[in-house]
């Protein structure tokens, strides 16, 4: 087998997730397609780095996980917040920009 | 040529099929809490990849960190959240479903037809000499030698976001928390009498004692009320007609 | 060349006094116009004291310069705001602050009920300072300054009342015309830094003895018109007649004696250049043979006495500028009917001012008659004044017009010929309108209208016209004694040259006598022994019609210049309109309609910015794929 075929998969899952984050209303959903694409430039990165015969790719990978982390952290946070003050996790209501 | 031994390639076209169901299943299902489930399969799968791939610490930190830590944590605040209406499918804004899926096809195929026209000019290599002193020794020479700076940078970064999501989770309280006896003034300002002594607890005189099953009034007619609005909002509460007096077997009293 | 310290007061004295007058407000009122003539009286004093310097040097060394400061310096091109007084110059300051120190002692009385004095004296101050500037400036561009500032104070003092809406359109007549002119000098004020690289005198005199005659001839062109603009010379002649409304010392000042010549100084300065290119030369003395036979004929038909005048005022310019063009042989002979003319007409406008005075502002000479006797002072400084423009010996117009009609019959050939003999008929005809002036104000019978009770002027209004009249008697005889004025120029203008004579001096004196001679004969057996009808009769000659209506000159100018102007700016208002304007309102509109569409899709919505972000992410994508097929 070839591992171009783990490129492949990557560009599947990366496309499914940017779907999922136009099409879902709902905060947490569109926030975990964020993760999925996320996943899938980690799964490119792995593998790279095996085409490649280098552990960098892999170290980016790690560095892509902390801040995904952190991301997490700081995104759920927003959205609870938001959901205190409006009642509501569908990313539609905060729509104030266009006013 | 890098070999690719025949294990992984059954591997690989076992599980990315089903990864790949599992993510399109992520977007239609209805609920969050199965999205998330579904995104944590997907994860796993990817982990195993990771593995499969000679990224043995990536693998492990994968499961570790984000199965585990991130995915605990939307389950969490998925909890905290509830269920409202952002869950229907239902799309709100004309036009955006076609486009984005017009957009996703288009943005998917250039993509794997980039990737099947791209070249290296060469063969893949494998991992196999870098990871000669094992895989985890490997990254942590990376990380402590080129990488350190970034290194540091990046646990600077993980401070400043636990410290913002405690500043932004906080919530400052601008009124005192009311007392009973406001609450209970409150519930008599309101003008009805309904909910004065307080709503009724759900299952009382019902047949089933359970969150879901509405509480039973005196003339034997259902209590909405008694229900949580949460589980109303998620579909999770039972019929009630079929726990009104009328309806209500009166068998056991004839035993008697 | 000598440098002074002294020139600069020249200019900054009726500056001075213009500024404080303006701008003291009522305050001025009591005192203003005694301060305006003491400021113009002490720079008369300052050209005396000047003149007193250069008489003590050798004809060589008598130009004085001095250097304001510097004022446009860029590269290699420098112009300073510099003052030179030379021969010419100095003929020019002693005409310009005598003739004015006496019309502003002359308005104190003519001007004593009007509310107004003070402006009207700060306004002939400011004139004073601008013609000064004007003749003295070293270069073109200071000479410009001047030339636009004496066109503002003609402006404003055509306009003085301006109360009267004929007036303040006459002011604006004179003043658009003036541009023309204005737009020639400056025409030529770029040619000649374009060509020569230089703008002051010295320095295009230096460099025009190398400089290509088209240039030179475009130069001299420009000028012209320049001249012609102020001087009211064919073709831009309409302005002065209707330039009559200001007061009447504005008119004898600025549009008898002083302004109007700006353009004889402009062509007699800048000589180099008409003597290095005769087509322009022979375009100047064309332009002055036409106005002199132009402002004639005209002042034949006018009744308006101050407007017969001044078509007589266009003519006697003719002469002048006929002579500048006639090369160095004739421009000491412009100058010096130049300064004559300012004696004898300024003389002459104040005379009519006086009339005007005695005779409740009546301007019109079908109604004047038999003032001799209520006016004997106006009359004998009117007809002094009269007797020297006609050019009865020995009176100063004699001299001067003399020297040039013999100069134009010696210019040689047919030409000469030409020339002399139009300057002879306009002598004629010169003698004819004058004389009726003369006999319709003060010799036939009275024809006035009731109420009137002429009386002679004041003191200090028949002052200057006496010293005036002095001057238009004795001048052509001081300036001819031994050819006075003609050596005293010959430093600017270089060696009179001796010309073949056509006819004998005596022959052309003569003929010259004759034609004034039948030109009085016609006009007394016209007006003075037959009798003149108190209106303007309808039945005259189709001659008569046309020179009533100045030859059709506004007519001309209102057919071929001003509606196909109309028309055309009506068309360009339009197309400013349509497609200017129109451009910037598609652009504006382009931007407005782009920016209601664009603003559609900022619905606020974070997944429709999703959408346009994974959109945007297809188009790199599929560029990518472009490229790197």
């Amino acid at each position: 087998m070839n591992p171009y075929n783990y490129l492949y998969l990557a560009a599947l899952l990366f496309t499914i997730g940017a779907v999922g984050v136009v099409v879902r209303r709902n905060a947490i959903v569109v926030f975990m397609c964020v993760e999925l694409m996320l996943n899938a430039a980690n799964l490119t990165l792995v593998t790279f780095s095996r085409i490649n015969g280098t552990l960098d790719g892999q170290v980016v990978a790690f560095f892509t996980m902390v801040v995904a982390a952190c991301e997490v952290v700081v995104g759920l946070a927003i959205i609870v917040t938001i959901y205190r003050s409006r009642r509501s996790a569908s990313v539609d209501d905060a729509s104030l920009l266009k006013r | 040529m890098l070999e690719i031994q025949t294990p992984e390639t059954i591997m690989f076209w076992v599980l990315a099929p089903l990864s790949v169901i599992a993510a399109l299943g992520m977007l239609l299902v209805k609920k969050a809490v199965h999205s998330a489930l579904l995104l944590a399969w997907v994860m796993i799968s990817l982990a195993i990849f990771y593995i499969a791939q000679d990224a043995l610490f990536l693998g492990i930190v994968q499961i570790v960190v984000y199965t585990g830590a991130v995915m605990m944590l939307f389950l969490f605040i998925l909890m905290l959240v509830g269920v409202d209406a952002s869950d229907s499918l239902t799309e709100t804004i004309s036009g955006l479903r076609p486009i984005a899926i017009t957009a996703a096809v288009g943005f998917g195929g250039l993509f794997v037809s980039l990737i099947g026209r791209a070249s290296l000019g060469r063969d893949a290599v494998g991992l196999t000499e870098a990871n000669a002193n094992g895989n985890v020794e490997g990254l942590a020479a990376k990380l402590f030698s080129t990488y350190v700076f970034p290194f540091e940078v990046v646990s600077a970064l993980l401070i400043t976001a636990a410290l913002g999501a405690m500043v932004l989770a906080h919530h400052q309280r601008s009124v005192a928390r009311p007392t009973q006896r406001e609450q209970s003034i409150a519930r008599f300002r309101t003008g009805s009498l309904a909910g004065v002594a307080g709503l009724p607890s759900p299952g009382v005189y019902a047949r089933h004692n359970a969150v879901d099953v509405p509480a039973l009034l005196p003339d034997g007619s259902a209590a909405p009320t008694s229900i949580s609005a949460t589980l109303k909002a998620r579909g999770d509460m039972l019929e009630s007609r079929s726990f009104e007096l009328g309806e209500v077997d009166n068998t056991v009293a004839e035993e008697k | 060349m000598t440098t002074s310290t002294s020139l600069a007061y020249l200019i900054a004295l009726p500056l001075a006094g213009a500024v404080i007058l303006l701008l003291a407000g009522r305050k001025a009122d009591k005192w203003g116009h005694l301060l305006a003539t003491a400021l113009s009286a002490s720079s008369f004093g300052v050209g005396i004291y000047q003149l007193t310097q250069m008489l003590a040097r050798e004809p060589e060394e008598r130009a004085f310069s001095q250097k304001l400061f510097s004022w446009i310096s860029v590269g290699t091109f420098n112009v300073d705001a510099g003052l030179l007084l030379d021969q010419l110059s100095i003929c020019f300051v002693l005409l310009i602050t005598g003739v004015g120190t006496l019309i502003h002692i002359y308005s104190i009385s003519y001007m004593s009920h009007d509310p107004d004095r003070r402006r009207f004296f700060a306004y002939l101050n400011l004139f004073i300072a601008a013609m000064l500037l004007l003749v003295l400036g070293d270069s073109y561009l200071n000479l410009y300054v001047g030339w636009e500032g004496v066109g503002l104070a003609s402006y404003l003092l055509i306009g003085f009342w301006n109360q009267k809406p004929a007036y303040a359109t006459a002011s604006k007549k004179a003043f658009v015309m003036n541009r023309i002119g204005d737009m020639g000098l400056s025409f030529a004020i770029m040619i000649a830094f374009a060509t020569l690289g230089t703008v002051s005198f010295s320095g295009v005199k230096e460099a025009s003895e190398t400089a290509s005659t088209a240039a030179l001839t475009g130069i001299g062109i420009m000028l012209l018109v320049a001249a012609a603009g102020k001087s009211a010379q064919f073709p831009l002649q309409a302005w002065l007649g209707d330039a009559m409304a200001g007061p009447t010392p504005v008119s004898a000042l600025i549009h008898a004696a002083t302004m109007v010549t700006a353009g004889v100084y402009l062509i007699t300065r800048s000589n180099f250049i008409f003597d290095a290119a005769p087509t322009a030369q022979l375009l100047v003395v064309i332009v002055g043979a036409i106005t002199l036979t132009f402002g004639a004929l005209v002042g034949t038909a006018k009744d308006d006495i101050k407007k017969a005048l001044a078509a007589s005022t266009m003519s006697q310019i003719g002469y002048m500028i006929l002579a500048a063009g006639l090369g160095p042989a004739g421009y000491a002979f412009a100058i010096m009917h130049l300064l004559t003319h300012g004696f004898f007409k300024a003389g002459m406008f104040l005379g009519a001012g006086s009339v005007m005075h005695g005779m409740n502002d009546q301007v019109n000479m079908r109604r004047y008659g038999a003032l001799r006797k209520f006016m004997p002072i106006t009359f004998a400084t009117f007809g002094l004044g009269y007797l020297a423009i006609i050019g009865v010996p020995p009176f100063a117009g004699f001299y001067s017009k003399d020297a040039i009609i013999e100069t134009a019959f010696n210019a040689g050939g047919l030409k000469g010929i030409l020339l002399g003999s139009t300057a002879l008929l306009g002598a004629a005809i010169t003698a004819f309108y004058m004389t009726r002036v003369m006999v319709l104000t003060f010799t036939s019978p009275e024809r006035w209208e009731e109420d009137q009770h002429p009386h002679e002027s004041p003191f200090l209004m028949w002052l200057p016209m006496a010293v005036l009249a002095v001057g238009s008697v004795t001048t052509g005889y001081l300036f001819t004694r031994g050819d006075g004025l003609v050596h005293w120029l010959e430093p600017v203008f270089g060696e009179h040259g001796e010309h073949e004579e056509f006819l004998p001096a005596i022959v052309v004196s003569g003929m010259a006598i004759t034609a004034v001679i039948i030109g009085v004969a016609i006009a007394l057996i016209k007006y003075q022994f037959s009798d003149v009808d108190a209106e303007a009769p309808e039945n005259v000659t189709e001659f008569t019609r046309i020179a009533r209506r100045d030859l059709f000159q506004d007519s001309f100018n209102e057919s071929i210049f001003m509606r196909p102007g109309q028309v055309l700016t009506r068309f360009f208002v339009k197309v400013d309109d349509s497609v200017v304007d129109g451009t910037v309102r598609l652009v504006g509109r382009t931007a407005l309609s782009a920016g209601s569409e664009l603003r559609k899709t900022q619905t606020g919505f974070a997944r429709s910015y999703a959408a346009l972000i994974l959109i945007g992410a297809v188009v790199l994508i599929a560029a990518i794929w472009v490229v790197t097929q």
